[in-house]
């Protein structure tokens, strides 16, 4: 069976060592040589960039996240070995881990680490899908030629360069379609590297729960549930029309992947849906200066985001969650689309007096979606509001003295709030 | 409570109120109305609590009464009868059902009972004054495509009706606007309109008003305080809250400065307009003019789709001008013009612009142009 070493790159037929280096970390497969779609995911990304920065961190359990009321954003294997998880609130995982060392984020860091990966996948392939800074999917249909070796050995190379150049893991999923190879690379965490080959896919998934699937949240759960699905076994057994009539557009999608077929490509650019920030507050607040406040940076992200990416959104949503963890979301459709934080944050202001003071609320936050190129946007001012060409030229130019004197060069009274 | 009327009759009350009635409530009174008959004549009541319109019909009056029923469904039922055809309404008390009854065709509806049928508190109107009804349908007919429908700014989503100076005195107007583009409608001010406090009257009223106002001939009674306004002829009275809220100050907004001035008929115009416009993008609807000594080009480049240009003939005697607009205002406003030329009065390509009829000031138009 064709084998391969992860340590030395060497190819070998069946073996559970590395005839060449003696190393145990072998992946062997029938299909190895032949699969190309894979899901890269580095090992607790934001805690793995932390702990090669400070060394001081290596041994403790870290856990990345903001404040005492937010929620954990990553967490290292030492905390997750404590029972501490993703998207965990915060108070719970030091309930769990309470000598864990709470890091704020360092975005930047972060997106440095990830565009250094990133460059090194682009050697690879050109057909690269980021799903988020720390995980994407290849496509190397096609690179042997090109490389002198199988897309496999090529995965385990890289995996090797991100450990070597940046001090940091990844696992690697291979195998013959995007579900599937997300799928693996989930398999074997962390440092892993796991196949799934066209002839075990069926067996494989058979006695798999279905909320493997990607994008079946907690409430699609519920409903395939209520129909008597939890594993890919009970999926095999529903007819392609009965699934198409439950579920809509989705059953025919969950009667493919049960057969592990998956057609989607992988496409460099999935273009951007929505761009949205929040932020959970320390204390429950109903202060209307202080949630204005809030409000106003939320959006100014937003902005800063939308014009980062050249991007503009034509829907304006307000988010705000009560103390009782009751969720309160409302949209607006402008006539024209914007990227000024300025008029994202009147819309978004007109839609929170509206809702009226409902609070204390916990969590406010604000996005853009319907998105489109920013040069169709911001064309057609307001009629009523006839100073708003004048705020616009000052938002570009405060645009302009944050780019060139740092993100706090310059702030609205308002942001102090 | 037993009356009979001609179909037709009972079919104008009816509608009236059915076109009142919300589909979608929670409150099933509110999906009823209420009739009552008494003399010579019923009247037929319906309220979406914010508006309610009462039509009063003649009728053959058996036996006077009052019950409700659903709007909706009557007037379905008496869409389909036949025309011409006699139509009886009994309510049986011992069932509590009301039947309708046309030749051969029976029908028996459930009914709810007639004191929890909500009446609009009546009102101390501080103006009363009869206009035209020919008129009133000008001031809103013209301003009407412009009220907005955007739910933070709800006090845009009427025509603000007030009294103000316009060309040649004191004017009862109509403004309404959604931030891209603004009607400004002037008619002469009506005996008694003088102290009329301004109000916002909302969309879904003006398009009831309407219904009112097709005969020419008709004098209709408007009466208006802060926080209603009433329309009746001798049929049909028409109460509506008004929204509460402040109309921005339009007067600003309208370029008094703008010297570039563009004649062009307007069917042409719009035509044009409309004929370029279909290469435009759905999501924009851009338009550029480009304007040189007495020549209007229109064009449109829509990268995704294609583009078209398009050369007229106008009167333009000013400096080189190209100015973008949203193809959708354009026609709008253009469709406004009926009698004379519509004459445009443009500044630069980042500023309002206004059009009117001819030198007709008693209907203007401001149109936010969009950058191209």
């Amino acid at each position: 069976m064709p084998a391969l070493c992860r340590d030395c790159l060497t190819q070998f037929d069946g073996a559970t060592r590395c005839p060449a280096c003696r190393s145990p970390r072998v992946v062997q497969h029938a299909e190895l040589w032949d699969l190309s779609i894979a899901h890269m995911d580095c090992d607790a990304f934001y805690a793995s960039v932390e702990k090669r920065d400070n060394p001081e961190l290596a041994d403790k359990p870290v856990i990345i996240g903001g404040g005492r009321r937010g929620v954990v954003s990553t967490a290292c294997y030492i905390a997750r070995i404590r029972g501490v998880r993703s998207a965990m609130p915060m108070f719970k995982a030091l309930a769990l881990c309470p000598d864990a060392v709470i890091v704020k984020p360092r975005m930047s860091a972060y997106v440095e680490a990830s565009r250094a990966i990133r460059a090194m996948m682009e050697d690879l392939t050109p057909s690269i899908e980021p799903l988020s800074l720390d995980e994407a999917f290849l496509d190397l249909s096609g690179t042997q030629r090109l490389h002198g070796a199988p897309p496999a050995v090529m995965l385990a190379r890289l995996v090797r360069r991100m450990r070597d150049e940046l001090g940091l893991t990844g696992s690697i999923g291979l195998s013959h379609n995007k579900f599937l190879a997300k799928i693996a690379s989930d398999l074997d965490k962390p440092n892993g590297y796991s196949v799934i080959g066209v002839a075990e896919t069926e067996a494989f998934l058979r006695p798999k729960p279905v909320r493997m699937i990607w994008g079946v949240g907690a409430s699609g759960q519920d409903s395939l549930d209520r129909a008597g699905i939890r594993t890919f076994d009970d999926l095999l057994r529903w007819d392609r029309r009965d699934l198409g009539a439950r579920f809509g557009s989705m059953g025919d999608r969950l009667w493919h992947l049960a057969r592990g077929i998956d057609t989607r490509r992988v496409s460099r650019d999935s273009p951007m849906k929505s761009i949205s920030n929040e932020t959970t507050f320390n204390e429950d607040t109903s202060d209307p200066d202080l949630l204005d406040g809030h409000l106003w940076r939320m959006c100014e992200k937003v902005a800063d985001r939308a014009k980062a990416k050249d991007l503009a959104g034509r829907v304006v949503t307000l988010k705000l969650k009560r103390a009782n963890f009751a969720l309160l979301s409302r949209r607006i459709a402008l006539r024209d689309a914007t990227q000024m934080a300025d008029r994202i944050y009147r819309t978004a202001r007109g839609l929170f007096d509206q809702v009226g003071n409902q609070g204390p609320y916990r969590l406010i936050g604000a996005g853009l979606s319907d998105l489109c190129a920013a040069q169709d946007a911001d064309r057609s001012p307001d009629l009523l509001d006839p100073d708003a060409a004048k705020r616009a030229h000052a938002e570009r130019a405060t645009d302009a003295i944050r780019a060139r004197f740092g993100p706090d060069a310059i702030l609205k009274g308002r942001a102090l709030r | 409570m037993k009356f009979s009327m001609e179909r037709g009759t009972l079919l104008k009350a009816v509608s009236q109120a059915q076109s009142v009635v919300e589909r979608r409530n929670t409150i099933p009174i509110l999906a009823n109305v209420l009739i009552e008959a008494d003399g010579a004549s019923v009247q037929f009541r319906a309220t979406d609590l914010d508006i309610e319109v009462l039509d009063k019909a003649t009728a053959m009056v058996e036996r006077p009464g009052a019950t409700t029923v659903s709007a909706v469904t009557l007037h379905e039922i008496v869409r389909k009868l036949p025309d011409g055809a006699l139509v009886t309404l009994t309510e049986e008390a011992a069932t509590g059902r009301l039947t309708v009854e046309a030749g051969r065709s029976n029908f028996s509806l459930a009914t709810l009972p007639k004191e929890d049928f909500p009446v609009m508190a009546s009102s101390e109107y501080s103006a009363n004054f009869t206009a035209p009804a020919k008129v009133l349908r000008r001031l809103f007919d013209k301003s009407k495509f412009a009220i907005s429908t955007e739910e933070t700014r709800y006090y845009l989503n009427g025509v603000y009706m007030h009294t103000a100076d316009g060309d040649g005195g004191r004017k009862l107007r109509c403004v309404a606007t959604d931030g891209h583009r603004l009607a400004r409608i002037d008619a002469d001010l009506p005996a008694g309109a003088e102290d009329m406090p301004g109000v916002i009257v909302p969309r879904k009223t003006v398009g009831e008003l309407r219904k009112l106002l097709e005969d020419d001939d008709m004098d209709i009674a408007v009466s208006v305080s802060e926080t209603k306004i009433r329309f009746a002829t001798p049929d049909i009275t028409l109460t509506s809250k008004v929204i509460d809220g402040t109309f921005p100050d339009y007067t600003r907004v309208i370029p008094q400065g703008n010297t570039r001035r563009l004649e062009v008929d307007a069917a042409e115009f719009a035509k044009a307009v409309d004929r370029v416009a279909t290469v435009s993008s759905e999501r924009s609807r851009a338009v550029k003019l480009s304007l040189d000594e007495d020549r209007l080009i229109l064009s449109v480049n829509a990268p995704d789709s294609g583009a078209a240009e398009e050369e007229l003939a106008v009167a333009y005697s000013d400096e080189r001008l190209e100015i973008g607009f949203n193809a959708k205002y354009l026609l709008e406003i253009a469709s406004q013009v009926d009698r004379e030329n519509a004459v445009f009065m443009f500044n630069s390509s980042g500023d309002p612009t206004l059009m009117r009829e001819g030198n007709d000031m008693s209907a203007v138009y401001v149109v936010m142009p969009m950058r191209v």
